[in-house]
């Protein structure tokens, strides 16, 4: 691969049926690419759980993809509430998510762990009352 | 295990899978209806039980590489999320066996949670 390849995706916020097919179309352009399966599923699950996120918590937003020869690079934008605090996001089983949402089989509070779990690197920038950005690295050598 | 072993034991019902998809090997299982746990802990599984029905099971066994959906206690999944695990490739199957005993007959029969895929 010689240049990078960059995708976009729309994160649309109104339907949680609909949540995670972004996720679904990357993981696709990623096995079109032979992009080893083990890094193609940790990649896909935290750009998931991500997308996830943006539908519960922020109405949606936009994830960006960057592939280039050493790392998968997905950056994912919200306008949502914020996250106040961040390390207490991070806690595994800390949740906020509305019981509605548990009962869809999320909300449990694994979200975040589990993007820094599958990826290399993490990156939480949040504004309370202005949104969002989860940038994520998974290298590829 | 072979799906098709999966369906009998379980005296399952094939909702979407080919007879070729049913001779499938699969390693490994798990059982949960919260898709955060099957995110978090599940490696290299090839089966999941849910009794939890929206199209983000789908996603999620998609996402983890699954090969079998199993629904409990006679749940059953909607034609929408029928046509998109069959667009997935993903076997589903149902039984009107609760989470315990279906993950138990399968447990017992030698399909546990940590099979390793022979490569």
């Amino acid at each position: 691969m010689s240049e990078a390849l960059t995708l976009h995706f729309d994160v649309n916020g109104e339907d949680f049926t609909s949540a995670g097919q972004a996720s679904v179309r990357f993981k696709k352009n990623m096995r079109e690419l032979g992009v080893d399966p083990e890094i193609i599923r940790r990649a896909s699950i935290a750009m998931y759980e991500g997308e996830i996120n943006m539908v519960i918590h922020a109405h949606g937003g936009v994830a960006d993809v960057n592939v280039t020869e050493d790392a998968i690079e997905i950056i994912l934008k919200d306008h949502g509430p914020g996250i106040p605090d961040i390390a207490k996001a991070m806690q595994e089983g800390y949740s906020t998510a509305p019981d509605n949402i548990r009962s869809l089989g999320f909300g449990a509070g694994m979200g975040l762990p589990n993007m820094k779990r599958y990826t290399d690197e993490m990156k939480i920038e949040s504004t309370v009352g202005v949104g969002t950005t989860v940038t994520m690295k998974i290298k590829l050598k | 295990m072979k799906i098709k072993e999966v369906k009998e034991y379980l005296g399952a019902e094939l909702l979407c899978g080919s007879e070729a998809e049913l001779e499938k090997d699969v390693y490994s299982a798990c059982g949960s209806d919260m898709m955060s746990d099957v995110l978090a802990y599940v490696k290299d599984q090839s089966v999941l039980l849910t009794g939890l029905v929206n199209p983000q099971v789908i996603r999620t066994a998609e996402m983890m590489d699954m090969i079998c959906l199993v629904f409990v206690r006679s749940k059953k999944p909607t034609p929408e999320m029928v046509a998109l695990a069959h667009e997935h490739g993903l076997v589903v199957l149902a039984t009107d066996k609760r989470m315990y005993e279906a993950c138990g007959i399968l447990y017992s029969n030698g399909l546990t949670s940590k099979g390793v895929k022979k490569r």
